[in-house]
Order: C-alpha cells, then sequence, then structure tokens
C-alpha cells in the first residue's frame, strides 16, 4: 500500500502562519448568545465560558486536540470516482465539490491520522463538518475503510470521530450503500481484536448515526452533540407534537441507554487515554483482570467548572469491571 | 377493479370502454367479441408501450401502488408451512417488519420483509412498512437464528423508511438499523434480498445488506424520497419528477451502478395487474440467487457478500 505521508506539525505550522484570525476579534455564541474573545475561545478549545457549548471542531483542530503534542501524519486517501450520478440539482455537484474543496483545503469530509495517544499508538479517522455537512459519500466510505486497515496493520485502536449530517444525497444509492461499507471497516477492526471507539460529536444523525457511528465498543460524546436517526423536523411534521426538551441530545441518549459517557472537551483527551490503555494494557501479566482489588486511581477531574451543564460527566469504574468479571462471589465494595 | 395511477388515464379509458362493451355483450350481436378483441389488443399495445418507458417518478409510483403484491402475498405463495415468528425480546414486537420460518421449494429458510398493509386496518397495523427498533431488533434476531441452524436468508424489501417518532428514536432507531447491518454482514448463510416495492433508504438497508439483492422490474431503492430530496436540494415539493431522475432511484440505473445482482421483470403494466405471476417469477429469482450458494463454505459466502459491498461504486454511471 502506498500512504503518502504528509507531517503535520501544528506548532510549525502556526510559525509560518496560515490564515490568522486577530485575536482582538469576538464570537457570539450560538447558544447563550454571550459574546467571547476570539482568543478565549480558542483557549477554552472552542467551548462557550458562559455556558459550556461545545462549538464544532473542524477535523484537523480535532487532531490536535487528540493526539500526544497534537501532532499526527495524515494518510492520503484514494480519490474515489468523482461524482458518480453526474448529480445536478440547482447546482451541479461537481462545482458544490470544488467548491468546499477551496473553502477547506480538502478533498473531502474525512482526514484519516495516526500518531500517539497517551504514548498508546492510534488511528483516528475525523469527519469535518465544514465540509458538506461532513456528508458521507464514497469518499468518506473509503476514508474509513483506509482507517480500519491502518489501524489493523499498526495493531493500533481506530477512533473515529463523527461530525455529519449523513448520507451524502449528491451520490444517491452510493452514499448509502457507504452504510453497509463503514460496517464492514469496522468488522475488520473487530476481527483484529482491537478496539473501535467513537467519539460523537455534533451532529452525528441519518445514515452515519445508522451505520458505523453506533457500532463502536465504547461510544463517548461531546457534551450537547445532536444525535439521532431522523431530523426533528421530519419527525414534528410525522407525529405533529413538539419534540421533549433536550431530545437526541447526548444527555438524552445517554439517559436512554444508548451511549457510555457524555466527556466534557476538556477532559475528552484523558478519558480517550484510559480508555484506550485499559483495553490495549491491560497489565504487565498480560492477563484480562486481577483478582486482587486495585488501588482506587482518581478518575478524571469533574466537570463542575462547567457550571450549568446539568450532565454529569460519567465514568465507569474500572475496578467495578474487574470485580464483575471475574468473580461473582466478590461482594461489590461500593 | 383496478386503482389507475395518474399517467394511466388513456389506459383507464380504453378499458373502461372495453368494460362497457362487454356488459352489451349477451343480448347484442357477435361484432361485439371482435370489437372487444380490437380494443383488448390497444391497451395491451398501450400498456406495453407506457411502461417500457416509465420515468422513475412514475416508478416510483408503481412502486408504491395499493395493490402491489406485498410480503404477506410472498410468503403466502412461496412459502410453505410458514410460521411467523415475533417480538425483539427486549421491548415489543413489530409488525412493521414480519418475519417467520417456513419452506421454499421444499428447503427450511428465515423470511423477513416489509410489510405495509393492503388496507386502513392493516396499514395501521404494520405502520405502513415504518419499523421501529424493535422491529430490526427482531430482525436480527431472525438472522442469527437463521445462522445458528444454517439456514438461508430471504427478505423482502417494501419500506417507506424506518419510522421517525420520538419513541423510536428514545429506543434507538440509529443503533437499531446499524446492528442490523452489522448481523447481515456476519451471516455465515446465503442471504438473498428482493425490493419487490419501495426500498426506502436506512429502512431498507438494514434487511438489505444480502449476497444478493434483486429488483422487481418497476420498484425502486433510493437514499431518501424523491419527496424529500425536492424539499431539501431544491427547497421545492413540486420538483419530485426531477428529484427522481436525479438520484437515479430505479432497478435499471441500480443495476449499472453494480448495486443489484438482477432485476426480475413485471407482468405487462406492472406486478399489481398480475401479482400471481409476479410472484411467480420472484420465486424463480430467489431460487436461481440461492443456487448460487449450494454447498458453499460459511465463511465464503460471508466474504463473498463482504466483498461484493466492498467492491461497490467503482464505476459510476457515464
Ligand atoms: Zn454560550
Amino acid at each position: 500500500m502506498n500512504w503518502l505521508k504528509s507531517w503535520v506539525r501544528p506548532k510549525l505550522r502556526e510559525l509560518v502562519g496560515q490564515k490568522e484570525i486577530p485575536d482582538h476579534l469576538w464570537h457570539k455564541c450560538p447558544s447563550c448568545e454571550e459574546m467571547i474573545f476570539h482568543r478565549d475561545l480558542e483557549k477554552n478549545l472552542r467551548v462557550c465560558q458562559h455556558c459550556g457549548h461545545h462549538m464544532r471542531l473542524n477535523a484537523k483542530k480535532r487532531c490536535e486536540l487528540l493526539f500526544d503534542d497534537g501532532e499526527y501524519t495524515s494518510i492520503e486517501l484514494k480519490s474515489p470516482i468523482v461524482d458518480p450520478l453526474k448529480f445536478k440539482d440547482r447546482r451541479k455537484y461537481s462545482d458544490r465539490l470544488k467548491e468546499s474543496q477551496n473553502k477547506t483545503g480538502d478533498d473531502d469530509a474525512i482526514l484519516v491520522a495516526h500518531g500517539t495517544m497517551g504514548a498508546n499508538k492510534v488511528v483516528v479517522a475525523a469527519f469535518n463538518f465544514e465540509f458538506m455537512g461532513g456528508s458521507m459519500g464514497m469518499a468518506v466510505g473509503e476514508g474509513l475503510l483506509a482507517a480500519a486497515r491502518l489501524a489493523v496493520m499498526q495493531r493500533a485502536p481506530l477512533i473515529v470521530v463523527p461530525s455529519s449530517g449523513g448520507a451524502r444525497m449528491q451520490e444517491g444509492i452510493l452514499s448509502l450503500m457507504q452504510m453497509a461499507r463503514s460496517t464492514i471497516a469496522v468488522e475488520e477492526v473487530r476481527e483484529a481484536g482491537l478496539p473501535y471507539i467513537v467519539l460523537l460529536t455534533d451532529p452525528t444523525t441519518g445514515g452515519v448515526s445508522a451505520s458505523f457511528a453506533m457500532l463502536g465498543d465504547i461510544a463517548v460524546s461531546e457534551p450537547g452533540a445532536m444525535i439521532g436517526f431522523a431530523g426533528a423536523r421530519v419527525i414534528e411534521q410525522t407525529i405533529r407534537q413538539q419534540l421533549p426538551e433536550g431530545f437526541q441530545r447526548a444527555e438524552y441518549l445517554y439517559e436512554h441507554g444508548m451511549i457510555d459517557m457524555v466527556v466534557h472537551r476538556t477532559d475528552l483527551r484523558d478519558t480517550l487515554i484510559r480508555i484506550v490503555g485499559l483495553l490495549c494494557n491491560p497489565g504487565a501479566s498480560g492477563e484480562l483482570v486481577s483478582l486482587e482489588p486495585a488501588p482506587k486511581k482518581k478518575t478524571v477531574s469533574d466537570v463542575d467548572e462547567v457550571g450549568e451543564d446539568p450532565t454529569p460527566a460519567t465514568f465507569v469504574d474500572p475496578d467495578a469491571i474487574v470485580v464483575d468479571a471475574i468473580d461473582p462471589n466478590d461482594d461489590k465494595k461500593d | 377493479m383496478h386503482n389507475y395511477l395518474e399517467f394511466e388515464k388513456p389506459i383507464a379509458e380504453l378499458e373502461g370502454k372495453v368494460q362497457e362493451l362487454r356488459h352489451l355483450t349477451g343480448s347484442e350481436e357477435v361484432n361485439i367479441a371482435d370489437e372487444v378483441g380490437k380494443l383488448q389488443t390497444k391497451v395491451e399495445k398501450l400498456l406495453k408501450s407506457t411502461y417500457a418507458k416509465l420515468s422513475p417518478w412514475q416508478k416510483a409510483m408503481v412502486a408504491r401502488h395499493a395493490n402491489r403484491p406485498h410480503t404477506v402475498d410472498y410468503i403466502r405463495d412461496l412459502i410453505t408451512e410458514f410460521t411467523p415468528l415475533a417480538g425483539d425480546r427486549a421491548f415489543a414486537e413489530d409488525s412493521a417488519i414480519i418475519g417467520g420460518m417456513g419452506r421454499f421449494r421444499g428447503e427450511s429458510v428465515v423470511v423477513i420483509g416489509h410489510e405495509k398493509g393492503a388496507d386502513t386496518d392493516t396499514r395501521i397495523k404494520h405502520n405502513f412498512g415504518m419499523a421501529k427498533p424493535e422491529g430490526y431488533r427482531k430482525a436480527q434476531r431472525l438472522m442469527k437464528l437463521a445462522d445458528q441452524f444454517h439456514l438461508p436468508v430471504v427478505t423482502f424489501v417494501d419500506t417507506p423508511g424506518a419510522y421517525p417518532g420520538i419513541d423510536a428514536e428514545a429506543r434507538g432507531q440509529a443503533e437499531a438499523i446499524a446492528r442490523s447491518i452489522e448481523v447481515c454482514l456476519s451471516l455465515k448463510v446465503p442471504m438473498v434480498s428482493v425490493v419487490i416495492g419501495e426500498g426506502g433508504s436506512g429502512g431498507a438497508i438494514a434487511v438489505a445488506t444480502a449476497n444478493q439483492v434483486l429488483m422487481l422490474e418497476h420498484s425502486i431503492y433510493s437514499v431518501i424520497s424523491p419527496e424529500g430530496c425536492a424539499s431539501i436540494l431544491w427547497r421545492d415539493k413540486e420538483q419530485n419528477q426531477v428529484a427522481a431522475e436525479a438520484l437515479r432511484l430505479t432497478a435499471q440505473d441500480l443495476l449499472k451502478l453494480g448495486v443489484i445482482d438482477s432485476i426480475i421483470a413485471e407482468p405487462l403494466g406492472g406486478a399489481h395487474r398480475e401479482p400471481a405471476a409476479a410472484i411467480a417469477t420472484v420465486g424463480e429469482g430467489i431460487e436461481n440467487a440461492l443456487a448460487e450458494y449450494a454447498g458453499l463454505d460459511g465463511g465464503v459466502i460471508k466474504a463473498k457478500r463482504r466483498e461484493k459491498f466492498l467492491e461497490m461504486g467503482k464505476h459510476g454511471l457515464s
């Protein structure tokens, strides 16, 4: 396989200078409408310091956040057939594609990268919502397959970070088929015995939620992320009812047992490092579990600082898992 | 009597005349028989020419025709000893997807299909073929059962899509569909799916990630309904026909794209005119498709299915 490698060193790139946004620029939080200094927003990982609203991160920013020192290697993806259906709505799909490519500097809506996270090798496939709403067509399907194969080749866990409205309509039935193809990607990782972790971010809906995104061995979500199959408008039109407060938000999915945890962006990297560590580095003896109750480790800092975010960051107690899994007679101590 | 579609008006008029003439027979001269015969030939010609060049939107209308045979009809005619199985063992029974065991050409199979219903009562009972998570979870259960006992899986696809509702979302509609696709892909027994009417998006592929996907000549299979696509991409619900065109949702286009494996011809004027004949042809199609996997190792069957989906999309339409 010829993976064309391109080193990305964000710090270096900062020096060389990309399109800089002046620090004195103000942003308005779409949730609480408070004004935020650009510099403060970036420092706060694009989380509103007033209300805790998590703004979207593009794929590059996401990778910088997740990988050690923000350093990663992205792989060049095979470009699939362009505009397979010769699709044209009010505009030609090929024109829309070009426009998105110019705007983002990317080929399509997915970035596949590898590097280390907490010194563990990981492969990350991150969606770029800025590219046609992160929609999944042939290119995204190919990207997920490439990510899976890279993970298998490197014996590394795969972390997928969807941020997508769903299937790319302009690729018609072929976009629907990516639901099957992306599921095959998941299967390849599973069959290799490697962890497949999904970090659900805003939004994860439609054909993306109804395929690889909901198949994680572990499902983590950012607070407030919109996650669901059918769009809110379609549901309202069908049932002619008001949707409940917080419907299809990460916290709602958590309450309904659909995801493992909702984690504040500040704690995300540490949480993922811990999950990967638990799954990939089971212990010196190589045994999955130990009968000795391990000393309680402090888990990630709590999210009280988020203030009004009512969602508890929820973490699995690793010790509890050990006890449950190995010795049913051992009384749970807490 | 026949439910005519809008574009079938000329056919309806001709057939109306035939009916009138027939009422006259008996009392009047023998000439009428001749006249009826002539008109009948005309009707056939008109049907042939109309159905030979149906537009994608017209095909959508035919695919949704109320008299089109539904999953229950296929099961009744093709499956003996049919034994319905129900429930997802977690929450409920969802009749939008029906399924069970039975014999096809004498051999045990597991059959699963969306059921739209044929009249108001049954439509409501089957929720117009729009399944909730429990429907997909039941399908998963039946597919796993088939795998466990080495029975081939046959599915009939006929749904406007998965049900968009609060309860469906609360119980994990997305996960239910995703997991169904995963189960389809995991099977070590042959799986054959037939799109008999409407293949509506995720709700369809959930039970159609199969070794072979067959489509009736005038059925459709799409990522979104023409109506939905028109309102999103054209911001105009009136653009259904244009959207249907652009989506390439006909069996003929999907065969060219390599998304389906074969097309099953329909009786003249569509499956709804001669349901029994249509069902019989579908039976032959399923038999031929299953025959390709006879004697194959389970691992090979699974690998072939996977390979087929990986190959998809290598060629676009020129
Ligand atoms: Zn805010």
